[in-house]
């Protein structure tokens, strides 16, 4: 067991786990922060996306030892006092949520892409969200609402 | 009661998804998403071998393994060991044969995920190889090895033949015939949630199941009858899915988790299988080979079809002959074909398990024939959109397989719109800006698509809505929402019949100990069934709670003049107001909740020729219609493709949610895209190759066109909805539509899908000496 002491959505932890424990393990079974999804454990599909540092990073590729230190955001952080994030926000106001599972990972790529490049071209948007795998929406809605939530209401795709 | 039949058109926030917002904050619990008291894992052992005896199996070293609790056999399965819906013929645990390298062999239940690892891997087993068949052609040889010796028809699960007229001599007399075999490939769902659920079993015996299942009512009688249980003992709940495109209609995960629940009873026990499991064991688009023959004359009037359709269902039925049934009621097209020979058949093979995936056997019909007809039209140098509509059957014609297609006007009107809209207009100037060593054109497809179960098992639904004491309801959804939004749905139909907003509703997902059985989530039926079924229901609890409230108000003309508001009901003349609280106060609890029975319609034809197709669903009663435009590039240099537009029009019906239908739209269109050119889930001699998404390649927003989707709106008069039902009818269209449009960018027409740049410029240095088939 290591001692590991990081921030997790803006809360300090401290705690004992297996250096080699996955973050999405340590998230989901033992924290019960269960809005950050596993679909691949092999970081091919973006759906266990956290924000480590403010970058996207896949949670079932990083291991507890590496968090010491780091600012971790997970879906469950982003969510301001008054409601959603304007990024939540957009996705559910543009259609851009089916199923849902692969949502939170894309919603925490898409507030990354827009946390530093605040106007983006639909393809950065693209290229942004290239990492996340979606089986429901065909991505169309998503990226539109990506671009909604960075205010550029009026772009094409 | 006032018209209530057609409700009115939406606002624009009736349109959002009520589980957006919790879906988007990541507290909507999926199935993989509960855990539990004293949990345990739970996983399997697989074959890995396709075809073999299985001589003994060994679970003493998984035992000694520290904190494995149990390792069970199919010695320890109570019950027959079958499951399987038309044909039970898939064990639980093998006990005598392994048929796929899929097949579960030992289950074995432990305190951690670290402790399951390592008691699985010291499973170890005996077995005795048998050859196995991997080619469904290759299958129906006289000397093939069997996949069950048991079934009387060796390996042919099932085979539907359909003629009219002449049948396929009617092709001799044809001045001109095209023909060509085409392959399809497997396809992987590729769900974002895997396979997963969770079981406890409580002291009084009852077995509580969460599961990420498509059809909650029927697995439960599933699990009943594979371990000889009372159905009474098995509740299960069916959260939300995190996707299942077919892919959770059947048993995945039941079975295994009920059968380590009566073994481990106090403990919840948790299995969710992995990527690479998910893969291998669940199961997939059946791969497809399609013989066809289409003749016409000189104009371009069609006259002779001869298709047949060979589905390689893998080792078990689940739901193979259904699904070739379906394919073989599309496999003609919706053309005036005087003479046709239509024949479809399911094969057992030792490869991956072939079940219900999106479309369930339509993509491979339309494939079949849409590719054909652009065959035809090169041969003609006809347009091939005038090709078509120069066939399009009329109202009141019968189609090759001898349907009415009821509606069909809407396919006309599709394809008139498809023909005006810019992109066809402008494809010839659109063509000349391609770049140096591009290569640009469009491709059609024509497309029809049967809704619901057919004429033999009731297509129907039980929706129960109660008025609650605070004034509110509850719905109770009988119907899995797998990420479509069918259930949103629901409360939008009953809060517009009720005139309530939709958070006034409280909605409860399928649950076989609260909600009726209302069928699966599949056949495109979803809304149009259990739709139905709640307009109903809420049109008969509106009707009580004004006739209740002009009682209290004493009117004389006791609903004359009443409305319901928000919360109350009003009186519009007397301003006066009831609250909904007050009204179901004085209400009694059996009339506050409504059941409202709805069973979707059935063809008129005589049935089948055979009793079995009935049975296995032909034919069916209604139709959505689509036509779809793919707008390619195709790069000379590498052969890649890319689809930069695509523009569906469809006669869906009544438009519910304009909104949900557009996102069943876009994602089929991707998902189908993915079909056309780059999804290929590789058996070889039985063993799957790409596991995994870095080599199973679906689509990224990096490939996704830009996708335009018209809905005509028509009425149908089928159902009081007027809606049809539009769930699968887009992924029918990308294959043929993107083939076509490549094989007119290309000057060759290639026969084995998907369209892999490596076959693409195989086909352009080779003039489509890569084509054939194997």
């Amino acid at each position: 067991m290591t001692r590991i002491e990081f921030m997790l959505n803006n809360h300090p932890m401290r705690l004992h786990a297996p250096a080699d424990k996955r973050l999405v393990d340590l998230l989901r079974d033992d924290l019960g922060l269960t809005g950050t999804k596993e679909a691949c454990g092999s970081g091919e599909c973006g759906a266990c996306t956290v924000l480590i540092d403010g970058l996207p990073r896949p949670a079932c590729l990083t291991l507890a030892a590496q968090l010491e230190g780091r600012q971790v955001t997970t879906i469950e952080g982003i969510a301001t006092k008054t409601g959603l994030h304007p990024v939540q926000q957009a996705f559910v106001e543009h259609g851009a949520v089916q199923c849902g599972f692969c949502t939170p990972g894309m919603v925490l790529s898409a507030v990354s892409l827009l946390d530093h490049v605040a106007s983006p071209s639909a393809q950065q948007v693209r290229q942004a969200l290239a990492g996340n795998l979606c089986r429901c929406t065909g991505y169309q809605k998503i990226i539109e609402a990506v671009l909604a939530a960075a205010d550029h209401k009026g772009e094409r795709l | 009661m006032p018209g209530t039949n057609k409700i009115p058109l939406l606002s624009t926030s009736g349109q959002i998804r009520q589980d957006a917002p919790a879906k988007a904050r990541g507290v909507e619990k999926y199935a993989a998403d509960y855990y539990g008291d004293r949990l345990l894992w739970a996983g399997v052992k697989r074959a890995g071998v396709p075809h073999a005896r299985l001589l003994a199996v060994s679970i003493d070293n998984a035992l000694r393994v520290p904190g494995v609790v149990k390792a069970l056999t199919a010695k320890d399965v109570p019950g027959p060991n079958r499951q399987g819906v038309v044909r039970d013929d898939q064990p639980v645990l093998v006990d005598d044969k392994v048929r796929h390298c899929g097949d579960a062999v030992a289950l074995v239940v432990a305190e951690s995920k670290q402790a399951l690892a390592s008691g699985l891997a010291a499973i170890t087993f005996d077995l005795e190889e048998l050859p196995g068949v991997f080619d469904p052609e290759k299958a129906l040889l006289p000397d093939a090895p069997l996949l069950h010796e048991d079934h009387e028809g060796g390996n042919l699960l099932l085979e539907g033949r359909l003629v009219k007229g002449l049948g396929a001599d009617g092709l001799e007399s044809c001045p001109v015939v095209v023909e060509a075999v085409w392959n399809l490939p497997r396809q992987e769902h590729a769900y974002l949630e895997t396979e997963n659920g969770l079981a406890l079993q409580e002291a009084d015996g009852v077995i509580h199941l969460i599961v990420s299942t498509q059809t909650p009512h029927r697995d439960c009688l599933e699990v009943a009858r594979a371990l000889d249980l009372d159905p009474a003992r098995i509740h299960l709940r069916a959260p939300y899915c995190g996707g299942a495109f077919g892919g959770k209609d059947g048993i995945t995960v039941q079975s295994l988790l009920a059968l380590a629940a009566i073994n481990c009873p106090g403990h919840t026990v948790k299995m969710w299988w992995d990527r690479e499991e998910s893969m291998i064991a669940g199961a997939k688009r059946h791969p497809a080979r399609l013989y066809y023959r289409l003749g016409a004359e000189k104009d371009g009037r069609l006259r002779a079809l001869s298709a047949r359709l060979i589905f390689d269902t893998g080792p078990y039925d689940h739901l193979g002959g259904v699904v070739a049934t379906l394919g073989l009621e599309h496999a003609g097209g919706p053309y005036r074909i005087p003479h046709a020979e239509l024949i479809s058949q399911a094969v057992y093979t030792n490869n991956p398990i072939g079940g219900p995936f999106r479309g369930f056997g339509v993509p491979q019909a339309a494939a079949g024939i849409e590719l054909t007809m652009d065959l035809l039209a090169q041969r003609l140098s006809l347009d091939p959109l005038e090709l078509r509509r120069r066939n399009l059957l009329e109202t009141g014609e019968t189609s090759p397989a001898g349907v009415t297609l009821s509606g069909i006007e809407g396919l006309h009107a599709s394809l008139d719109t498809a023909s005006r809209h810019e992109l066809w207009q402008g494809r010839k100037s659109w063509q000349l800006q391609a770049e140096p060593n591009k290569r640009r054109d469009l491709g059609l497809a024509v497309l029809y698509h049967a809704m619901g179960y057919g004429p033999v098992i009731p297509d129907e639904a039980r929706a129960r809505l109660v008025l609650l004491d605070d004034g509110r309801f509850r719905l109770y959804s009988g119907v899995v929402d797998m990420g479509q939004g069918n259930a949103s749905t629901y409360v939008q139909i009953a809060a517009e019949v009720l005139n309530q907003p939709p958070e006034n509703f409280e909605l409860i997902q399928p649950d076989t100990a609260e909600t009726e059985s209302c069928g699966s989530s599949s056949a495109s039926r979803t809304t149009y069934t259990f739709g139905n079924a709640i307009l109903g229901a809420a049109q008969t609890l509106r009707e009580r709670i004004l006739t209740q409230a002009g009682e209290l108000m004493a009117l004389d003309d006791i609903t004359d003049g009443l409305a319901m508001a928000p919360g109350a009901v009003r009186h519009t003349g007397l301003s006066l107001k009831i609250s909904l609280a007050e009204l179901a106060a004085s209400l009694s609890t059996d009339q506050c909740d409504v059941t409202h029975y709805f069973r979707a319609p059935v063809a008129a034809e005589p049935v089948a020729p055979n009793k079995s197709l009935a049975l296995h669903g032909f034919p069916h009663a209604v139709y959505a219609y689509a036509v779809h435009l793919a707008a390619v590039e195709v790069d000379e240099l590498t052969g890649k493709i890319d689809l930069l537009d695509y523009l569906t029009v469809s006669d869906l019906g009544r438009v519910i949610n304009p909104r949900l239908l557009e996102q069943q739209m876009d994602g089929a269109v991707v998902q189908g895209m993915g079909y056309a050119l780059c999804e290929d889930f590789v058996a070889h001699d039985g063993h799957s190759i790409n596991t995994d998404f870095s080599t199973y390649i679906v689509p990224t927003s990096l490939d996704a066109p830009r996708i335009e989707n018209v809905f005509l709106a028509s009425q149908d008069a089928s159902s009081p909805l007027g809606i049809r039902g539009g769930g699968e009818i887009g992924i029918d269209g990308p294959l043929p539509s993107v083939g076509n449009a490549v094989a007119r960018a290309c000057g060759v027409t290639m026969r084995t899908y998907p369209l892999t740049p490596e076959r693409v410029l195989a086909a352009l240095n080779h003039g489509g000496a890569a084509n054939d088939p194997h």
